[in-house]
């Protein structure tokens, strides 16, 4: 018997038999369907990986070259504008904002820069000197952020992707080495119990067949045992009256006359 | 699963925690914010080697936690070496954190937390 094995607490009848095989039908079509998704996510979440690869190493190249540009403004002004652009820095003018997009039912978000138009905390940052170092630098760094940004976005959807991807397999694993195999287990087990109720209930049958098959020869026995009884007591009698009548045949009986020779 | 829109729609600035020459550049290109004067909250930290580990984490922790408006934060790469238990650690979505080169450190992509976290995932 299966009982050993790990199951579900159920009675073992048809209905609950019924109720486990829709079971374990839903959990087949639920562990494709999750399997599928697990599958394009991660083919997402490898190329953001690689994609995240190229852009760290952009990133490298970008930021030197942005920080050769401010050295340039620092040899170009002759001083340091360090202190000067930290304490005139009051509205960010460049910000992000974010969007999502949809990839098999999980929303990865991405940055997207912009700049706001209108102020400039830094018109006069330079202005002694070096004012075109300081544009140029200006302009280096705001593409070097841009490709910060663009690298940021990635990053959060590898972090985001990475998150679902560890719970999608943790639910298929679950559905694949858990719920199936107790499911088929259970179904195992009713199935077992089933077919033993059926072997005790064609036993039972048998034991009452028998014992009516018994019944009825005891009855058919005494019936015929009575039934000769009486044949033989009625023949009996008829011998004896056979018996009385046999001293006087009957002449006008049917049975032929012997000839009479004179 | 993915982060409700509420998690990250009124992240729109990013926040810097570095050398000078970085914060400099970086503030040159407009990223720079400071909030309402009352409590008037910079989103920058420039960092020396006078400064200790502890501001560095605190500025870190207001960047990450406290503070709902910023998107990305960008944090030097030898900054980040400083308190890289508080950075490896760090597995939130918003803000993205971000390791930068920076001047007189080339970027080492052995130490990017994300990036160890891509080679660990691929089994490398």
């Amino acid at each position: 018997m299966s009982g050993t094995g790990n199951r579900e607490a159920v009675f073992p009848t048809r209905q609950s038999l019924g109720l486990m095989k829709a079971k374990l039908k839903g959990a087949q079509t639920g562990h494709d369907l999750l399997k599928r998704k697990s599958e394009a996510l991660t083919k997402r979440f490898r190329e953001i990986t690689r994609r995240i690869d190229e852009a760290k190493r952009k990133m490298g190249r970008v930021m030197q070259i942005a920080a050769f540009s401010l050295a340039e403004v620092t040899y170009a002004v002759g001083g340091d504008i360090g202190y000067q652009v930290q304490e005139s820095a009051k509205s960010a003018r460049f910000r992000v904002r974010t969007k999502q997009e949809n990839v098999s039912g999980v929303f990865l978000p991405a940055f997207e820069s912009y700049t706001t138009e209108g102020n400039n905390d830094f018109g006069l940052t330079g202005l002694g000197k070096g004012g075109q170092q300081v544009q140029r630098c200006r302009e280096t760094y705001a593409r070097a952020v841009e490709t910060l940004v663009e690298l940021a976005s990635l990053q959060t959807a590898f972090v985001i992707l990475d998150e679902v991807i560890k719970v999608v397999n943790r639910r298929v694993n679950a559905i694949e080495h858990v719920i199936i195999p107790r499911t088929e287990n259970t179904i195992k087990y009713i199935n077992s119990e089933l077919d033993e109720l059926d072997r005790e209930e064609f036993f039972r049958l048998k034991k009452v067949q028998n014992k009516k098959q018994r019944d009825t020869a005891a009855q058919d026995a005494e019936m015929r045992a009575k039934r000769e009884a009486k044949a033989k007591a009625d023949s009996d009698k008829e011998n004896e009256d056979a018996g009385d009548e046999a001293g006087q045949p009957d002449i006008l009986g049917e049975q032929e006359d012997q000839d009479v020779i004179f | 699963m993915a982060a409700p829109a509420s998690a990250y729609k009124d992240r729109q600035f990013l926040a810097v925690i570095g050398d000078e020459d970085s914060v400099t550049g970086l503030l040159l290109a407009g990223i720079g914010h400071v909030t309402q004067p009352p409590d008037s909250q910079k989103n920058f930290l420039v960092v020396d080697s006078k400064t200790d580990n502890a501001a560095i984490e605190e500025a870190f922790e207001r960047f990450t936690t406290e503070r709902k408006d910023i998107g990305i934060l960008l944090i030097n790469q030898h900054i980040a070496e400083r308190i890289r238990h508080r950075v490896d650690t760090y597995t939130a979505a918003f803000p993205a954190l971000l390791e930068i080169p920076s001047k007189d450190h080339p970027y080492d992509p052995e130490k990017d937390s994300v990036l160890r976290r891509v080679r660990r995932l691929f089994g490398e």
